[in-house]
């Protein structure tokens, strides 16, 4: 199905969050999620549903002033 | 030293983490300014990259205290969806919470901010709002819940210093027990020092140290700047006046 990652689209077969983060290597990454401008904590990310179309959020630490 | 939502902090100086020419310069930077807060954002990664990882390596080298931003947001809900990412990667419920209004200005919006802070208040967090000198924003950010405020001095990245000392005075005036943060616009050490004699509690900025020639050599200068202004409003400054008093007694001058 196709989803929107980070403000791309892409094809992918992964069914859930969680394995859409293993899929582009951020398996042990620190990184946080949210899926449709919603926070998706990283306990619920195997337990949350990819649906086509979904827009997904990946972000890690940076510099900020 | 300030005290934000009960936590004692090691200096007055809030140092940012953008902009710096390296890695080495801004760990060389904090450590010469004794900082005692590193403020940080939360952006996009793509896969393999891991610049994440490498900043989070250094900032968890710098032994200070993470205060996350929600940076580039322009509405509550964004803002809110952000602090919410940033409280799980940066592991603590301080959040400088920014909404901004006007692009040009990087203006405060005051309506989202309210709308945000109440909502991140209610969830735990410890909301430190990056706002505008307004005292009827300051009154509505503390019914909120905020418990510590960040008036700016100037827009964001100007360097212009403190706009409206007006202003600003009388913010610290209404409200003299909350914590209060000068945030943004300053340039110069001498410009912190006046935010520190008149109470402020302590500064945040981040180009002023890393755009400068040597940013180590400037944040040891706004370090000292900053204790210098602390000391001074502690010591009672004296109040101006408008004619001259000799200091030299008259009594006993030679009649010459």
């Amino acid at each position: 199905m196709k989803i929107t990652v980070n403000g791309e689209t892409r094809e992918t077969a992964s069914e859930t969050l969680g394995a859409l983060l293993l899929e582009l290597g951020h398996g042990e990454a620190r990184v946080a999620t949210a899926v449709n401008e919603a926070f998706v904590p990283a306990a619920a990310r195997d337990g949350l549903r990819l649906a086509a179309g979904d827009r997904v959020e990946i972000v890690t630490p940076r510099q900020g002033g | 030293m300030p005290v934000f939502y009960g936590t004692e902090v090691a200096s007055p100086l809030m140092l940012g983490t953008a902009q710096y020419p390296s890695p080495a310069v801004l760990a060389e930077a904090f450590r010469r300014s004794g900082a005692g807060v590193a403020t940080v954002s939360v952006r996009r990664e793509a896969g393999g990259e891991r610049a994440g990882r490498d900043f989070w390596r250094l900032i968890s080298g710098l032994g200070v205290r993470v205060l996350p931003n929600t940076a580039g947001c322009h509405s509550a809900r964004e803002a809110v969806t952000t602090a919410r990412m940033a409280r799980e990667l940066f592991e603590t419920d301080w959040i400088k919470l920014e909404v901004i209004g006007n692009a040009d200005t990087l203006q405060p919006d005051p309506f989202g901010l309210v709308e945000a802070a109440r909502l991140l208040v209610t969830e735990g967090f410890k909301v430190f709002p990056y706002m505008t000198e307004d005292l009827v924003l300051a009154d509505r950010l503390l019914q909120a819940g905020c418990e510590v405020l960040m008036p700016w001095g100037a827009p964001i990245g100007t360097g212009l210093g403190l706009l409206n000392p007006y202003g600003l005075r009388s913010l610290r005036a209404h409200f003299p027990d909350v914590p209060m943060v000068i945030d943004a616009g300053l340039g110069l050490p001498s410009q912190a020092a006046a935010a520190m004699e008149m109470g402020f509690d302590a500064v945040l900025l981040n180009t002023a140290v890393a755009k400068a020639g040597d940013p180590a050599a400037m944040a040891e200068g706004f370090a000292k700047a900053l204790e210098a202004g602390r000391l001074a409003h502690g010591a009672g400054p004296m109040p101006p006046r408008d004619m001259a008093a000799p200091s030299t007694p008259v009594i006993g001058k030679a009649f010459l």
